[in-house]
């Protein structure tokens, strides 16, 4: 979890530190956690299931994941990986509904560049510094961002029409 | 008559617009070119034409209804996309599939990776003017999938991987198959090389052209064959093994310089090698194909045992065993848990106990009525696969209800066709279909 105000500062250590050389920037993807755990379904791992009673030995009843730590409704997610020293890491920016804005990291590797389009396109967060920020997967009259939890699944596009 | 000064003379840039519709384009994809002359002197790449919303559509359906849906992703190599969804699940849920079932899904993600290059190399060779090579490459492709159809069922939207296992055994008779089917396949590599490697035609075209530098290929995160050209030594069955890669012996071939050529033979190459794991997999593979014996099993047709008991005549039907009408060879196996976890919450009990006792009925019914099925705990996994153009990785994050939060996949050839600008760019025109051809470009994955 890094602030958006480090983001740069942060990557830039993790690709260039000896320690991390991470010169693989995987996957550049955002999640809008809007109505995250708020499904009408039971919370909590099997417990609505009902299935089985007892308590099998191969899955883990520890909680694996620590939980959200910010409010924030979307997160930027970084995969990063290390040739050199073959391992990965994680990294995740929290950004505000209010203020959908992130540091572009096209400049430290290229990749970046579609990523960054691509959640522009879906999710509607704004990469400054992005050398040509356009609608990637979308056409240019596409509107709204169709990844957010608040875009229905079956709203229609005023290019395509309504259903007859 | 003056001849005119060349300086004076006006030159302008022409706008060519290659695709949406374009017999070298694979899939549907648009290339705005600038040209002076027959150079490229800029290019801007349109994908999404194929955008079906894969990722917004698996927020809506259950986790097992998403596993069609990866079918449609790469769909020259399906089923290392539904292993790479189901292994995330199963990363999530903390399950690890039984080892026979692990040896399967690497022999047909094997298989897939050989369909995947015959169709691209078979597909390039046919843009530089091969006919025969791609009905050549076709037919082989032709012998394996009839492999895939008779484990999976179909030859194209398998849906094998099951989260947990996968939905049936191999059939019997499966290794006689591979055998005869390798060797077919074989013979067309050989005649294949034989009318490529040594052509003076497809060689002129493929050398040279479409070159990238190691260090620009890692800057734009292209992995798979096209990184491997370059020399750069990173495949993720040796760098992050899954599966039971890390207990096979295999070597990963490497290119030099990274042009067209060096993806053409790294590709060859890593089919032998595809085949060869192969060949070691059904030789390690533990517990062979089990058969159901039908004396001791007492068999009855499921929809009379069905009819039987809503008729109340439970003694006839008592101590006996459903049998259903196996569409597949492999999932009539009384013993299912050589290829799927022993976890009814999550793994399908076989059709035997659906149809014929009240427990097996449940536990199918929980997992594929709406609203119930597969429960992972709250969390997020990144889940990393050696796809047959590269790196393929599913991010999935769930909140704790039956359907998951959020799919995300690494597509490989998103990466490849970003870096299309500095292939293409300063190189002349004929060259892109050469460059085009050795991305494999699959429009199923690139736009999901």
């Amino acid at each position: 979890m890094v602030s958006p105000d480090r983001l740069v500062e942060v990557t830039r250590i993790l690709k260039e530190d000896p320690a991390f050389q991470m010169n693989f920037l995987m996957d550049l993807t955002a999640v809008d956690y809007l109505t995250f755990g708020k499904t009408e379904q039971g919370q909590g791992a099997h417990a609505n299931t009902g299935i089985a009673v007892r308590q099998p030995m191969n899955i883990s009843t520890e909680e694996p994941w620590p939980g959200r730590t910010t409010a924030a409704r979307f997160e930027v997610v970084y995969h990063f990986f290390s040739l050199p020293l073959q391992h990965r890491i994680r990294v995740k920016v929290p950004v505000e509904e209010s203020k959908p804005e992130v540091e572009s990291v096209a400049a430290l590797w290229a990749t970046a560049n579609w990523f960054e389009r691509e959640v522009w396109d879906m999710y509607g967060i704004r990469f400054r510094g992005h050398p040509d920020l356009r609608r990637l997967l979308m056409y240019p009259e596409f509107e709204g961002h169709p990844l957010r939890k608040d875009y229905a699944v079956n709203k229609r596009q005023p290019l395509i029409g309504p259903v007859n | 008559m003056e001849t005119q000064d060349a300086s004076n003379l006006e030159t302008r840039d022409m706008l060519l617009n290659v695709g949406p519709s374009h017999p070298a384009m694979h899939g549907i994809i648009r290339i705005v070119t600038k040209l002076e002359g027959e150079t490229i002197r800029d290019i801007d790449v349109h994908i999404g034409y194929l955008h079906r919303g894969f990722e917004k559509m698996s927020e809506i359906v259950s986790y097992n209804g998403v596993i069609p849906y990866t079918d449609r992703l790469n769909y020259v190599s399906p089923l290392i996309n539904n292993m790479g969804y189901c292994m995330a699940v199963e990363k999530l849920l903390g399950l690890t599939a039984p080892e026979r079932c692990q040896y399967i899904r690497v022999i047909m993600s094997e298989i897939s990776r050989v369909t995947d290059h015959l169709t691209c190399v078979g597909a390039s060779a046919m843009e530089l003017g091969a006919f025969t090579v791609f009905l050549y490459m076709i037919k082989a492709r032709e012998y394996l999938w009839e492999l895939v159809e008779a484990v999976t069922g179909a030859r194209l939207t398998i849906s094998y991987c099951r989260v947990g296992g996968v939905k049936a055994d191999l059939p019997a008779g499966f290794e006689e198959k591979t055998r005869k089917a390798f060797a077919e396949t074989r013979s067309v590599l050989k005649e294949v090389d034989k009318l490529l490697t040594a052509n003076r035609i497809f060689v002129d075209r493929m050398k040279g052209t479409g070159k990238i530098s190691q260090e620009d290929a890692i800057s734009y995160g292209i992995t798979g064959p096209f990184l491997r050209a370059t020399g750069v030594n990173y495949d993720v069955r040796k760098a992050c093994p899954y599966a039971v890669y890390d207990r096979l012996q295999f070597e990963v071939p490497l290119g030099t310089i990274g042009d067209n050529l060096d993806r053409y033979y790294c590709r060859m190459e890593e089919m032998e090698i595809s085949m060869r794991i192969v060949e070691q997999c059904l030789k390690e593979i533990p517990g062979g194909p089990v058969q159901v014996d039908p004396e001791s099993g007492r068999p009855i047709p499921a929809a009379e045992m069905v009819d039987k008991g809503k008729m109340g005549r439970i003694n006839e039907i008592a101590g006996k065993t459903a049998v259903t009408d196996p569409t597949l060879e492999g999932a009539s196996d009384r013993v299912r848990s050589t290829i799927g976890v022993e976890e009814k919450r999550v793994f399908l009990p076989p059709k035997e106990d659906t149809y014929g006792n009240i427990e097996g009925l449940m536990s199918h019914f929980k997992l594929v009525m709406f609203g119930h099925g597969i429960r992972p705990p709250q969390g997020e996994v990144y889940q990393a696969v050696e796809g047959a153009n590269g790196e393929l990785g599913f991010y999935v994050v769930s909140d704790g209800s039956d359907r998951a939060y959020r799919v995300r996949v690494r597509p490989p050839c998103f990466t490849i066709m970003s870096a299309l600008p500095k292939l293409l760019v300063g190189e002349m025109m004929a060259d892109m279909v050469p460059t085009f051809g050795s991305v494999n470009m699959i429009g199923g994955e690139l736009d999901r």
